[in-house]
C-alpha cells in the first residue's frame, strides 16, 4: 500500500512537467517468487541509486495473463513505464504500430553489440535495424535433473543421458519410483522439444522451427523421436502429472521420482533444498545427449511517453540493467546467466558454469523457439504435445503428420 | 390477522410442533450436502495451520498435532507480491473502493430496466431485452480492447469510474433479467390497484415494489459483491495501478511460477480475501426471511 | 381526443431505462461487431478499430476454416465396430465438452438447489448457518479452491488412496485423471461451487409467493408436497427462467474452473471454449474473435425462438 500510494502521491503533486528531478517509472512483469522478487529488487535498488523511482507493478501468472493487460494500458493511454515481454514476435505488432520506444542511440553509445552476447539476443531486440529492448539474462530450457541418490540407494549408476534413463526406467518402476516426473501443460511442450533437439541436434532443429523443413519434420529421422517419445508416454501417465512444474521438480528432490526435464531455473529448487549439484543431483545439458542450449531470457522494453522525463528515465533504466554490477547481482539471484562475457561469476554454481562453458565455446547455441516461430503456432505445437503424451490412442505416425501441417502453416 | 409478525415468517408449510419422519429427513438430507460442501473448506483450514513440511509429507485429510497461525500472518501481513511484502491487507482498502460503488450502481441501473421491462414496456423494450439476455452468453474477455476504447473517449481509463462502469455493464445482462422477472412473478394485482391510485413510475418502484423484493435485491447484492470482489482482470486493467485491488495481491502469492509452493499461505490468503463476501451473505441471510404477507401491503 | 406523442409515453420508464440502451448499442452490440468484423482478420497480438486495417488484414473465411479443422475444437471420428455397419459417433473437442458440462450443471444445480430451497423453507432452526454454509463456495476464488478439489480427486493424494490407506484396498476415484470421466470431476467441483447460489435464487422466489396461497392450500387440505409441485413450481417460473439463464451462460462460458482443476488436461482432453478463445486472445487474436463468434452464434440459434415464445407473449398483454 505504501508503495502504492506514495507513488500515487507523487504522480499527483509532481505531474507537471519535472524535468531534471526523480522520476517514477512504473515497471510490470511477472517475477513474483522468492528467488526472482529478490533478483527485481537488485534492478530496483540499481535504479533507485540514479535518483529515480521504481515501482514495482508485478503481475503474477506468465505472459499470457500479462500481456493482454499490458496491450489495455497502452492502448487506454496510461502506460506502464517499462515492462517485460517475451522477446521476438510477441512484441513485433507494438513495435510496428510505433508504441514502443527507440532505444538505438543508446545501444550505439554504450556499444551493446559488443557488449552483450550471445548476438542472437540483441538480435531479437532489433527490428529494422533499430534496438527496441534491452536484454536482461539468459535462460535454457533443455536440462534433465537426476537425483543422483536414487540410483545409488538401487545399486546403480546416475545416468548420464535420457537413453540410459530410459534403460533404467523399468527398473525404477519396479523399486515403486517414477522415472520421470512431469507437470501439465506446457512442461509437457518443453520435454518433447529437448528431446526433439537432443536427439535431432542443433541443425536439424533450427531447420524444422526457422526454416520449415518440412522434409526433416516428416522424415524417418523425427518420426523415431516421435516413436521415442511414444516409449517414454508410458512411463508419464496422467494419474502421475502433478499440476505444477515446481511440484514435480519437488518429486525428484524428494526422491519420488528419478529425473526430471526442466529448465535452468529449476536450479533454484535444488538450491533452496540445500542439495549440491555433482553430489547429490546432476544436471544435464541437452539432456546428456548433445550439450546444446537455447537461449531464451528475458527482455524490457520501454513503452513510448509523451512526457521527456519519462523518457529520460526509461533510458536510464536500460543503461542501469546491463551494467556490470547489477549483471551479476541480478543473474546470481535468478539462477540465470548474464548477458555480458566480462563479468566475473566465481559465485556460480556447477550448473551455471556447465552452461557459461557451452554458450562461449561452441556452436550448440540456438535461438529461442519464440525467435523463430510465432506464438500461435508454438501454442498449436504445445496443445499437439500435451495431447500426444497424455493419449496412448494417439500414434506416432499421427503426431509427426500434425506436427509437419502445423509447421507447414506458420505464417514466416 | 392472525399472525403478529407476518413480514419475518417464512412463507412455506405449516409449522410442526414435535419431531416427525419428515422433519428428521430434512434435517438429514441438509446435513449430509453440509458436509458435502464443508469438505473443501476443512481441508482449506487444516492444511492452513499446518506448516510447510507436513504440508508436503503429511495426508491432506489428517488435521496437523501443532497447529500453528503463521501462515494466516504472513498471508495478510508479510506475504510478498512481487517486491512488496506487505501480504494482502494491501489491496482490502482498494477493493472495498471498488466494490461499493460498483455495486450500488449496477443494481440501481438493473433494478431499474428490470422494473421498465416487467411493468412499463416500451416500443423495442423487449428488443433491448433479447440483446441483453444474448449478452450474458459473450466470453468477456473479448471485450477488453473495446472496452479499453470506449473508456479512453470518455476520459476515464485507469480510474475508479472506469472500472465501475465494466462491471455495471458486466453485470447487467443477469441483473435485469433477475429483477425483471422476480417483479413479473409478483401479484400483478398491486400493480394495477396502485395505478388506480393515481401512482406514478417511481412511487410504485419504491413504495410498493421495492418493499416486497428485499429477497431478490439480497440475491442480486450477494451475486455482484462475489463477482466484483473477485474479479482481477478488469481491476488490473481498467483501475489504474494506485486501484489495484486485493485479488492482484492474491494472484501473485498464488500464481507465483517459481519456488516451493506454500500451499498454507495460498489457502489462508483466499479465506482472508473470501471474509467479506461471505460476512455479507452471512449478515444479509436474515433478509430472505421476509417473505410477502398479504395483508401488510394490501391494508 | 389529444393523442400524446407516443414518445413521451411511459417517459419515466425510458429514461430509468437509458442506460441499459446506450450500454446494450455502445457496448454489447458494437462490441459484438467489432469482434464479428474483426474475426474476419488476420490480426495476431494488437487489436485494430479502423476499416483500413480491417481491409488490410481481411483473410475470409480462414480463421473459421482453422477453428472448425482444429481437433482441439471439436472432432466426430465415426466408431467403426468390427463386423457392423456403424453410425456412431463419438465427438470430442472444447464444445462437446462444454455441452456436456452445461447440460449435467444445468439439471444437477436447479434439481438439488431447489430441493435445498424447499427445504430451507420449513423454518427450521439454523438456516443461517445451513445458508452460509451452502453459499460459501461462490465467495472463494477458484484459484486456490482449484487447488483443493485437484487435491481431493487426485489418486495420488486424495480421496482414493486415502481410503485404501484406511483398508479398502479396491476403492477407486481416477476421474479427474481419465480423459473419459474428467468431464464429470469438473462438474462435481462445479455444483459445489454454484448450488448454493442457485439455493438462494429459489428460496427469494419462494418467499416471494403470496401467503394467501399456503392458506388456501391448507384450507383445502392439500398435502405440502403436492402444493410445491403443483401450485408453488408453476408460479415460480419466472425465477426458473433466471436460474436457468444464469446456470447456462456461466456454464456456457465455464474457465475458472476448468483453469484452476485440470488446466484442459489430461492432454487436451477437458478443454472448453473460453480457455480456447483466452488462450488465443494473448497470440491470436483473429481466432480468439472467431470462437467467439461461433459460440455467441450457437448460443443465438439455441436462444432466440426460446426467448420469443418465452417474453414475446408477455409483452402484447
Amino acid at each position: 500500500m505504501k508503495a502504492f500510494t506514495m507513488a500515487a502521491v507523487l504522480a499527483a503533486t509532481v505531474a507537471l512537467p519535472s524535468v531534471g528531478m526523480a522520476t517514477d517509472l512504473e515497471v510490470t512483469h511477472w517475477w513474483t517468487s522468492g528467488g526472482e522478487a529478490a533478483a527485481v529488487a537488485e534492478f530496483a535498488k540499481a535504479f533507485d541509486a540514479t535518483g529515480n523511482k521504481w515501482v514495482d507493478g508485478a503481475i503474477a501468472g506468465s505472459g499470457d495473463v500479462a500481456r493482454p493487460i499490458i496491450i489495455s494500458r497502452i492502448l487506454g493511454g496510461n502506460p506502464m513505464g517499462a515492462t517485460q515481454l517475451n522477446p521476438g514476435k510477441d512484441a513485433d505488432d507494438l513495435i510496428a504500430a510505433g508504441l514502443m520506444q527507440d532505444l538505438t542511440e543508446l545501444a550505439a553509445a554504450e556499444d551493446w553489440a559488443n557488449m552483450l552476447r550471445p548476438a542472437s539476443q540483441l538480435a531479437s531486440c532489433t527490428v529494422d535495424g533499430k534496438v527496441y529492448c534491452v536484454p536482461v539474462n539468459l535462460h535454457s530450457a533443455q536440462w534433465m535433473w537426476t537425483n543422483r541418490k536414487v540410483f545409488t540407494d538401487l545399486g546403480m549408476e546416475p545416468p548420464k543421458n535420457i537413453d540410459e534413463l530410459i534403460a533404467a526406467a523399468p527398473k525404477l518402476v519396479e523399486a515403486g519410483i517414477q522415472p520421470l516426473s512431469m507437470a501439465q501443460g506446457w512442461p509437457v511442450g518443453l520435454m518433447v522439444n529437448d528431446v526433439l533437439v537432443a536427439q535431432a541436434g542443433v541443425e536439424n532443429f533450427v531447420k524444422v522451427y526457422k526454416d520449415r523443413d518440412l522434409a526433416i519434420a516428416g522424415g524417418p529421422e523425427f518420426g523415431k523421436i516421435f516413436e521415442t517419445l511414444a516409449n517414454i508416454r508410458q512411463y508419464t501417465p496422467a494419474d502421475k502429472m502433478v499440476p505444477q512444474w515446481n511440484e514435480a521438480v519437488g518429486l525428484v528432490i524428494q526422491g519420488k521420482a528419478a529425473a526430471n526435464i526442466m529448465g535452468d531455473w529449476a536450479g533454484g529448487e535444488f538450491a533452496v533444498a540445500n542439495m549440491v549439484a555433482g553430489v547429490d543431483y546432476d544436471c544435464l545439458p541437452g539432456l546428456g545427449v548433445t550439450p546444446v542450449l537455447n537461449t531464451g531470457g528475458d527482455v524490457f522494453y520501454f513503452p513510448k511517453s509523451s512526457d521527456p522525463a519519462v523518457t529520460e528515465a526509461q533510458l536510464k533504466m536500460a543503461s542501469t540493467l546491463v551494467t556490470k554490477e547489477v549483471q551479476v547481482a541480478f543473474n546470481l539471484k535468478k539462477g540465470s546467466l548474464p548477458m555480458r562475457a566480462d563479468v566475473d561469476l566465481s559465485a556460480a554454481n556447477d550448473c551455471m558454469k556447465k552452461g557459461l562453458e557451452i554458450l562461449d565455446g561452441s556452436t550448440a547455441v540456438f535461438p529461442n523457439d519464440i525467435q523463430m516461430i510465432d506464438r500461435d503456432s508454438l501454442n498449436q505445437i504445445n496443445d499437439l504435445f500435451t495431447e500426444f503424451m497424455a493419449n496412448p490412442d494417439m500414434a506416432a505416425a499421427d503426431a509427426q503428420a500434425k506436427f509437419v501441417s502445423i509447421i507447414e502453416a506458420a505464417p514466416k | 390477522m392472525s399472525n403478529t409478525s407476518p413480514s419475518v415468517v417464512p412463507s412455506g408449510a405449516k409449522p410442526k410442533p414435535f419431531i416427525t419422519p419428515q422433519r428428521v429427513l430434512v434435517y438429514t438430507v441438509l446435513t449430509i450436502c453440509a458436509v458435502f460442501f464443508l469438505f473443501p473448506l476443512y481441508i482449506m483450514i487444516i492444511t492452513s495451520l499446518k506448516n510447510i513440511q507436513e504440508i508436503q509429507s503429511g495426508n491432506i485429510f489428517i488435521p496437523t498435532m501443532t497447529p500453528t497461525l503463521d501462515a494466516w500472518e504472513k498471508a495478510w501481513n508479510s506475504a510478498c507480491t512481487g517486491l512488496y511484502c506487505e501480504g494482502v491487507k494491501v489491496g482490502f482498502w482498494n477493493s472495498i473502493k471498488i466494490t461499493v460503488p460498483s455495486t450500488i450502481v449496477s443494481i440501481i441501473v438493473a433494478s431499474l430496466t428490470g422494473y421498465s421491462m416487467a411493468n412499463w414496456p416500451f416500443k423495442f423494450s423487449e428488443v433491448f431485452f433479447t440483446i441483453l439476455l444474448l449478452s450474458s452468453f459473450i466470453p468477456y474477455v473479448v471485450m477488453i480492447y473495446p472496452l479499453v476504447i470506449i473508456t479512453r473517449e470518455l476520459g476515464i481509463y485507469s480510474t475508479l469510474p472506469a472500472v465501475v462502469l465494466v462491471h455495471t455493464i458486466f453485470g447487467l445482462p443477469l441483473l435485469t433479467l433477475l429483477f425483471r422477472n422476480y417483479f413479473a412473478s409478483l401479484p400483478q394485482e398491486l400493480f394495477k390497484a396502485a395505478r388506480v391510485d393515481g401512482a406514478g413510475y417511481w412511487q410504485i418502484f419504491f413504495q410498493v415494489f421495492a418493499p416486497m423484493s428485499v429477497p431478490i435485491f439480497t440475491v442480486a447484492v450477494i451475486l455482484q459483491v462475489t463477482g466484483i470482489w473477485n474479479d482481477f482482470l478488469f481491476g488490473v486493467i481498467y483501475a489504474g495501478p494506485t486501484n489495484y485491488p486485493m485479488t492482484v495481491q492474491l494472484n501473485n502469492i498464488v500464481n507465483s511460477a517459481q519456488g516451493g509452493k506454500a500451499y498454507n499461505v495460498d489457502m489462508a490468503a483466499t479465506i482472508l480475501t473470501g471474509l467479506v463476501p461471505l460476512a455479507i451473505y452471512f449478515f444479509s441471510g436474515k433478509y430472505f426471511v421476509r417473505g410477502i404477507a398479504a395483508g401488510a401491503v394490501k391494508g | 381526443m389529444d393523442r400524446p406523442n407516443p414518445l413521451f409515453r411511459n417517459l419515466n420508464s425510458k429514461i430509468a431505462s437509458l442506460p441499459m440502451m446506450l450500454i446494450v448499442m455502445g457496448v454489447f452490440v458494437g462490441g459484438t461487431l467489432w469482434t464479428v468484423l474483426f474475426s474476419f482478420t488476420n490480426i495476431k497480438i494488437l487489436p485494430i478499430f479502423t476499416p483500413k486495417q480491417w481491409i488490410d488484414g481481411f483473410v475470409g473465411f480462414a480463421n473459421y476454416k482453422r477453428l472448425f479443422n482444429s481437433d482441439r475444437w471439436m472432432s466426430c471420428p465415426a466408431i467403426t465396430k468390427i463386423g457392423q455397419e456403424s453410425w456412431q459417433f463419438k465427438c470430442t473437442g472444447a464444445m462437446p465438452n462444454m455441452i456436456t458440462y452445461a447440460i449435467l450443471a444445468i439439471i444437477i444445480m436447479i434439481s438439488l438447489g431447489f430441493l435445498l430451497a424447499v427445504m430451507m423453507d420449513q423454518k427450521i432452526r439454523l438456516e443461517g448457518m445451513f445458508r452460509t454454509i451452502y453459499l460459501y463456495p461462490f465467495a472463494l476464488s477458484f484459484i486456490v479452491t482449484g487447488h483443493v478439489w485437484a487435491w481431493i480427486m487426485s489418486p495420488e493424494y486424495g480421496l482414493q488412496s486415502a481410503m485404501r490407506q484406511m483398508g479398502w484396498e479396491s476403492f477407486s476415484f481416477g476421474w479427474i485423471a481419465d480423459r473419459d470421466m474428467v468431464m464429470y470431476a469438473i462438474v462435481i467441483a462445479g455444483i459445489w461451487q454454484g448450488t448454493g447460489f442457485v439455493m438462494a435464487l429459489m428460496l427469494a422466489g419462494l418467499r416471494g409467493i403470496d401467503e394467501d396461497i399456503w392458506k388456501a392450500a391448507r384450507v383445502d387440505g392439500i398435502p405440502a408436497w403436492r402444493t410445491y409441485i403443483q401450485i408453488v413450481l408453476p408460479m415460480m417460473k419466472p425465477v426458473m427462467v433466471t436460474t436457468f439463464v444464469l446456470v447456462a451462460s456461466g456454464a456456457v462460458r465455464i474457465y475458472d474452473l476448468v483453469v484452476a482443476l485440470t488446466d484442459g488436461g489430461p492432454g487436451i482432453s477437458s478443454d472448453v471454449p473460453s480457455r480456447y478463445i483466452y488462450q488465443n486472445f494473448s497470440a491470436n487474436l483473429g481466432q480468439s474473435l472467431s470462437a467467439s463468434t461461433v459460440m455467441l452464434l450457437s448460443m443465438a440459434i439455441v436462444l432466440i425462438p426460446w426467448i420469443r415464445m418465452e417474453f414475446g407473449k408477455k409483452s402484447q398483454a
